[in-house]
């Protein structure tokens, strides 16, 4: 069982996010219109946000439930935003490496993430002289070189144009066959989810 | 234009003063700018009118009360001289204490603007990445509020260095210890005939002021290089 998520939040008077699911390794999908709470949910897995009851367990590991609540930079989550969110004051190599330290040599050098993403060319950029996509694939390596156990990915495609939306829906591909992480992955596009998940949470 | 030995003592016990008084006064405003940006305590309130309170006080009744407080029978004053043999009062060190003291709500206003505008997001994604509260602090906070920083500090160096109505209520106008450019500046005011001495020490007033402002400019520069960020 890859992850095992059952959370519920009050987010404002009449707002509740509220979602149980479980689900094998590969890509998970969270499905659903905007505003449902799927980013909440994230970040609830993510340990960004508080939920007021449930459990998070994630490869049999309990992270929130039973007393139990996990610091966000212990859960080794790879999170991928949807906006990249790359430190501004960091050059492409910097922010990178930012999480290198957690991983501690294991998984994949910079060299190699820098090659599988195709940003080899970039690491002397700053993050605001790159486009959308050459953004997100940064944030997809910052993620993988900071010794992640499972993906979380937040509409990673979202604010791409279609030539890149296929390059970046490739990539991840590649990242849920090759490196055999868990993702979950957040979207509101039916076809993106068709195609890239092997389990699929509808949130209403 | 050559400045006598008189001029000289008085840029730099000017100088002594405000970099004292900037020094002394940068750490303090960024950890109140930080606790007002993001702490929630009850009483706060009362802590940021209190750190405003200078900039709304006439400068002598703060003073004034520099004067009752560290004075040597005063209740802080009391015990720095009796403990650190510390005296404040009639030295430079007092008169640094008072542009500090004058200087620190125009610094922790600037600083606490620069905090609020940190992306929390961006911290959180830093969360995520391994990092501790506290590395998260150091890398991620503390550097995107670094312009703010810079630019409370040179405000509180322009404010330092002006400081008048406070530093003379409290420390006086002792040549060689706490006449300080200002007070010079109002000292030979008193003095019939003494036209030339006000204008070269207002000449040096505002070329000391102006090399303040180029050198923050060019630090903000280096600081914000690749980010196209400015202090002012």
């Amino acid at each position: 069982m890859s992850f095992d998520v059952d959370v519920r939040r009050r987010m404002g008077p009449d707002v509740e996010v509220a979602v149980r699911f479980a689900s094998d390794a590969g890509l998970t999908a969270l499905f659903g219109p905007s505003g449902v709470g799927k980013t909440s949910v994230l970040a609830m897995v993510a340990g960004l946000l508080r939920p007021d009851a449930g459990h998070v367990r994630i490869g049999g590991e309990t992270m929130f439930g039973d007393g139990v609540d996990v610091p966000a930079d212990r859960r080794a989550a790879g999170y991928v935003f949807q906006d990249a969110r790359l430190f501004p004051h960091y050059r492409v190599r910097g922010n990178l490496l930012y999480g290198a330290k957690r991983a501690g040599g294991r998984g994949m050098g910079l060299g190699e993430v820098a090659d599988f993403l195709g940003i080899a060319h970039l690491l002397d950029r700053w993050p605001r002289t790159l486009s959308g996509g050459e953004a997100q694939r940064v944030a997809i390596g910052r993620a993988l070189l900071s010794g992640p156990r499972f993906l979380l990915m937040d509409e990673p495609l979202a604010s791409l144009d279609q030539a890149r939306r296929r390059e970046i829906m490739a990539l991840i591909e590649r990242v849920r066959d090759e490196l055999g992480l868990p993702i979950l992955y957040v979207s509101h596009d039916r076809a993106e989810v068709e195609r890239l998940a092997g389990c699929v949470v509808e949130m209403i | 234009m050559l400045l006598s030995p008189e001029e000289w003592e008085i840029v730099r016990l000017s100088l002594k003063v405000t970099i004292v008084a900037v020094a002394l006064a940068t750490p303090v405003a960024f950890a109140l700018a930080y606790l007002l940006a993001r702490a929630r305590f009850p009483g706060k309130v009362l802590v940021d009118a209190l750190v405003h309170l200078p900039l709304v006080l006439p400068p002598v009744v703060t003073g004034w009360l520099l004067l009752i407080g560290f004075g040597v029978k005063g209740p802080i004053g009391g015990l720095l001289h009796d403990w650190f043999g510390l005296t404040l009062i009639f030295r430079w060190t007092g008169a640094a204490l008072a542009a500090a003291i004058m200087a620190l709500p125009l610094m922790v206003r600037a600083m606490r603007l620069s905090i609020e505008a940190v992306d929390p997001r961006l911290e959180g994604a830093a969360r995520t990445l391994g990092a501790s509260r506290w590395r998260v602090f150091r890398t991620i906070t503390v550097p995107l509020a670094m312009p703010g920083v810079l630019a409370g500090a040179v405000l509180g160096f322009a404010r330092s260095i002006g400081e008048f109505g406070a530093t003379i209520t409290f420390v006086s106008n002792i040549p060689g210890e706490t006449r300080t450019l200002p007070i010079a500046i109002y000292a030979a005011l008193q003095v019939p005939g003494s036209d030339a001495v006000v204008t070269r020490l207002a000449v040096i007033s505002v070329v000391l002021s102006l090399g303040a402002l180029v050198l923050s400019e060019i630090l903000s520069r280096r600081a914000g290089a690749g980010r196209g960020q400015h202090v002012l």
